[in-house]
């Protein structure tokens, strides 16, 4: 015993050792052959305000549909009355994501989720998951400001949305983004699930299981209410939702001292603004190229152009560059601006604020006029009126010498959704927003999953290669950077810039492309690459440089993601690219020079990036000094913890354990329910059999060794 | 599957282990014990078995199928090997256990006669073995998924509960045949017992249709499992 003992104890040694060498680990292999997992999945996810929620939900362990290919009008009806196979997993052509179909399927119990193919193939003419009157509640439009301008009375900014983003869908739905993946899922179902003649597939049948449970539900005050009573009263409190949150980037052409808050004394400020984010109906996917690039590009190329002249002859007012992030979610960077200035908690105030000018979508010009939109009620203020008109002349004589006109609508017409509404329900201050439309939007496709390069016609010659592609000048590029000529020039001249110095400020194409190449096409390139931190650019699993364009979604910020949102990053080294220079510190005194004299972190930020990279492919990271600032971008709601409130945005996501996708076979009920009965069978017989054979053993066993007991 | 197939393949797989278990060990707790030992022995072999075949595997080209494949069938085959010797093992111990059972009893004979033990033995390793072989697929049956995407049959499930349950009964039988041979000295009963369950082995291993293929990765998969299982002890 003794030896067995020893012998035991060496093969445990000899197990651990083994083991610990051995790191791999493996699933079950019968799993592996049962299911495929589909690894690229891109989710609808919960979003809550303070009534609502919004977005896509599935159970708690996954919802399970035998699948169906919604191709034609009797796939529909199919799938929501003939089907003998309830419910199904309806995998969606393109050209059938549309209203109609999704709420009526929203209406059916026979529908357990969707997966859409997002391709090009198909794709309707417009389609846009927006509502028709975007951010109609927190604008500056209401019953007691401009009561007949107000939802969208006189003017339908996106007749072409839908409003599928702002449904609420009680089943998963999911984009199919990769077409590989696609070609899995269509081949299992060809295989197993087409019908043949008419008549219904037999078992076994393809079906497709998609996991995305939520964890907030109802509205944003519940969900709030509930994460406090975890927090309070629970061992392992568990946050259920999360204020959507980020950052808004400044500059100013003269430089600002932060370190004093409130009214900054003699200091008149004309702000230029745009947004920085966009959204569309599934998680984290917004190309946005159209709706948030064409004003960023415009804005950045405008800033490039400016600068020089500025430090040159320094016009008498200061010009206050901003981008504002959240903007599609109830003017989340905005009102938090506009919040801060009002506290004085920011380094300007709203009396230092001399004239707004906006860039809105200002991509899909064609060749024709922009136009500036003003608003209506502030107008009736004399002083403000004159202003306005004073800039609308401004811009006209800026547009004089350029390849674009500029116009204003002649009826009496709101403001489009814009940043500068928020400004005006803190104050009256002159503003426009410049846009390439008149009316309604030119972009067919807004706040969603096709609004790409595409849709701002962005083409390059075959046969280039990407660094020939990053510099190459579309029409696209040239377009924007007349616009950004203009908005330089205009803004100069509303700084009270003299008219001389106008013809040296010009935006440059190459600029402007090497942005339109970043933003829309493949963020990593070479020249976005110079402009960032060297950690940042180093392959890993939390590089920001993935392939392909920026997705502009404002996601849930620093407390939860890590680092600062890719764009606003992407944003922020630029400008410190376009308008710092570049000092000798090292990278110890970039992080940190508060010790040294000639260096101010009041009024400037240091930036430690990677640096251009040499004729031998390494790169000398350096040291550029910037007024370019970061400023939150949480919405003043969930400060001041009035998560029902109306009159700022109260938008939070909800949290979520995991969310995947697999696809699998499914036996029919039939052989389920045989196989619990033989199974039931075997055990009632061999009970049945064992406790006759046992209680008759006696007889039937007896041996030499046993006395018989007296069996009579 | 779902619920209701796990608890049919659950019940055609253990229906009778447990009946026999019920009704005729249960009550007696030296035979629950020497079940329990039974058991443990099974285990002991097949962690030897498996890391013999582990390192064998490690030690050579992963690259090479056949050779996978091959060390595979030699695996199975030494594993057979060693839960016969085992068995044996298993024999001697239980034959020096009775002198001291007789012993300690209030007669003068042993409370339990080898051919008990013998019966009880197979159980143990039947018990143990189809636990190790069908657990794992029981857990997997309690999707909602099924066998077949890759075009293998859908009636798994059901042929791994049956194999599970012929395994279990020819463990007992076995263990009855090979205590007799080794009292009785009969060499030739322990060489038909030996055989008989390699010939068992090898039919899983040559298979004539596509559950037995799966079969083979699963033999694979369960060596694997039985050295994670031994990592968490």
């Amino acid at each position: 015993m003794r030896k067995m003992g020893y012998l035991i104890s060496i093969n445990c040694v000899k197990l651990l050792i083994t083991a610990l060498l051995y790191t791999c680990v493996c699933s079950s292999s019968v799993e592996q052959k049962i299911y495929v997992e589909l690894n690229q999945t891109v989710p609808c996810v919960r979003l809550l305000n303070a009534t609502h929620q919004i977005g896509c939900q599935s159970s708690m362990s996954g919802d399970t549909g035998v699948l169906h290919v919604l191709e034609t009008e009797s796939d529909l009806d199919w799938i929501l009355s003939s089907g003998p196979h309830p419910p199904y997993m309806v995998i969606l052509e393109t050209a059938f994501f549309n209203r109609s179909v999704m709420m009526r399927m929203k209406n059916s119990s026979r529908v357990s989720g969707v997966a859409v193919i997002i391709s090009k193939t198909g794709l309707a003419h417009d389609f846009s998951p927006h509502t028709t009157c975007p951010n109609q509640n927190t604008g500056v439009y209401s019953e007691r400001y401009g009561s007949d301008l107000a939802n969208c009375n006189v003017t339908v900014w996106n007749p072409l949305g839908n409003g599928l983003s702002y449904e609420d869908f009680p089943f998963p739905v999911f984009a199919l983004k990769d077409e590989n993946q696609t070609q899995v899922i269509r081949k299992c179902y060809e295989d197993h699930n087409q019908r043949v003649n008419g008549s219904a597939p037999q078992y076994p049948l393809c079906a497709m299981q998609l996991f995305s449970h939520m964890h907030a539900a109802t509205d944003t005050v519940t969900c709030m209410r509930r994460t406090d009573l975890q927090n309070r009263f629970g061992i392992n409190p568990e946050v259920l939702c999360d204020p959507l949150s980020d950052f808004n980037v400044w500059t100013s052409s003269r430089a600002l001292n932060i370190s004093s808050k409130g009214h900054a004394v003699n200091e008149s400020v004309v702000i230029a603004a745009t947004r920085l984010d966009g959204r569309s109906f599934f998680w984290e996917q917004a190309p946005a190229a159209e709706g948030t690039v064409s004003g960023i590009i415009t804005l950045l190329a405008a800033v490039h152009a400016l600068y020089p002249v500025t430090q040159e002859a320094p016009p008498p007012r200061n010009i206050f560059f901003t981008f504002f992030q959240g903007e599609a979610f109830d003017y989340i960077g905005s009102s938090k601006m506009v919040y801060d200035m009002e506290k004085n908690d920011f380094v300007i105030d709203l009396n230092n604020v001399h004239s707004m000018l906006e860039i809105g979508q200002v991509g899909l010009r064609s060749g024709r006029s922009l136009w500036m939109h003003s608003d209506p009620v502030s107008r009736k203020n004399d002083d403000v009126n004159a202003e306005v008109l004073e800039m609308m002349t401004r811009m006209r004589s800026a547009a004089a010498g350029l390849n674009v006109s500029v116009a204003h609508p002649s009826f009496t017409q709101a403001l489009p959704p814009s940043s500068l509404q928020r400004f005006l329900r803190a104050g009256l201050i002159p503003g426009l927003v410049l846009a390439d439309h008149q009316t309604s939007f030119n972009n067919r496709y807004y706040e969603s999953m096709y609004d790409d390069a595409e849709n701002l016609q962005v083409t390059y010659p075959p046969d280039l290669s990407p660094d020939e592609q990053l510099v190459y000048e579309t029409d696209a590029a040239k377009s924007l950077a007349e616009v950004a000529t203009l908005v330089a020039r205009s803004l100069y001249l509303q700084a009270g810039g003299e008219n001389s110095s106008l013809s040296n400020i010009t935006a440059d194409p190459k600029i402007v492309a090497q942005l339109l190449y970043s933003f829309v096409i493949q963020k990593n390139n070479s020249w976005l690459r110079s402009l960032l931190p060297p950690e940042v650019t180093k392959k890993g699993v939390n590089s920001l440089l993935s392939s392909g364009p920026p997705q502009f979604y404002i996601g849930l910020g620093p407390r939860v993601h890590g680092p600062v949102h890719s764009v606003t990053r992407f944003v922020q080294y630029i400008l410190a690219n376009l308008t710092g220079t570049v000092t000798n510190l090292t990278e110890n005194q970039c992080q940190d020079p508060s010790e040294l004299s000639s260096e101010n972190k009041d009024l400037f930020s240091y930036f430690w990036v990677s640096g251009p990279v040499s004729v031998n492919s390494s790169s000398e990271p350096l040291c550029v000094r910037a007024s370019v600032r970061l400023s939150e971008a949480v919405s003043p709601a969930f400060e001041l913890l009035e998560y029902g409130s109306r009159d700022y945005s109260t938008w939070t996501e909800s949290r979520w354990k995991s969310i995947r996708a697999r696809i699998f076979l499914v036996a029919s009920r039939e052989l389920e329910m045989l196989t619990l009965g033989v199974g039931v069978a075997v055990l009632l017989l061999s009970l049945l059999a064992t406790y006759f054979i046992s209680s008759k053993a006696e007889l039937l066993f007896s041996s030499a060794h046993d006395t018989p007991t007296t069996a009579y | 599957m779902t619920v209701a197939v796990f608890f049919g393949c659950a019940f055609i797989a253990f229906g009778p282990a447990f009946s026999l278990f019920v009704f005729t060990i249960a009550r007696d707790p030296l035979r629950v014990i020497i079940l329990i030992a039974g058991a443990f022995f099974w285990l002991l072999s097949l962690l030897l078995s498996s890391l013999v075949w582990f390192i064998s595997i490690k030690a050579s080209n992963s690259q090479d199928l056949r050779l996978q494949r091959d060390l595979l069938i030699f695996g199975v085959f030494f594993s057979v090997l060693l839960q016969e010797v085992f068995r044996f093992a298993y024999y001697r111990l239980l034959r020096k256990a009775t002198e001291g059972l007789a012993a300690i009893s209030d007669e003068d004979t042993s409370a339990i006669s080898v051919r008990q033990m013998a019966y009880v033995a197979g159980l143990g390793f039947g018990i143990m073995s189809g636990a190790f072989s069908m657990i794992n697929v029981l857990s997997d049956s309690l999707g909602p998924g099924t066998v077949g995407i890759f075009g293998d049959s859908q009636y798994y499930f059901i042929t791994a509960a049956l194999m599970t349950l012929a395994l279990t009964l020819l463990h007992t039988f076995w263990g009855v045949l090979f205590f007799e041979g080794c009292e009785k000295s009969r060499w030739w009963v322990i060489a038909a017992v030996v055989s008989l369950h390699l010939l068992v082995a090898g039919l899983v291993m040559f298979p004539l249709d596509a559950a037995g293929e799966l079969h083979i990765t699963r033999a694979s998969h369960y060596c694997f499992t039985f050295i994670h299982t031994a990592r968490v002890i």
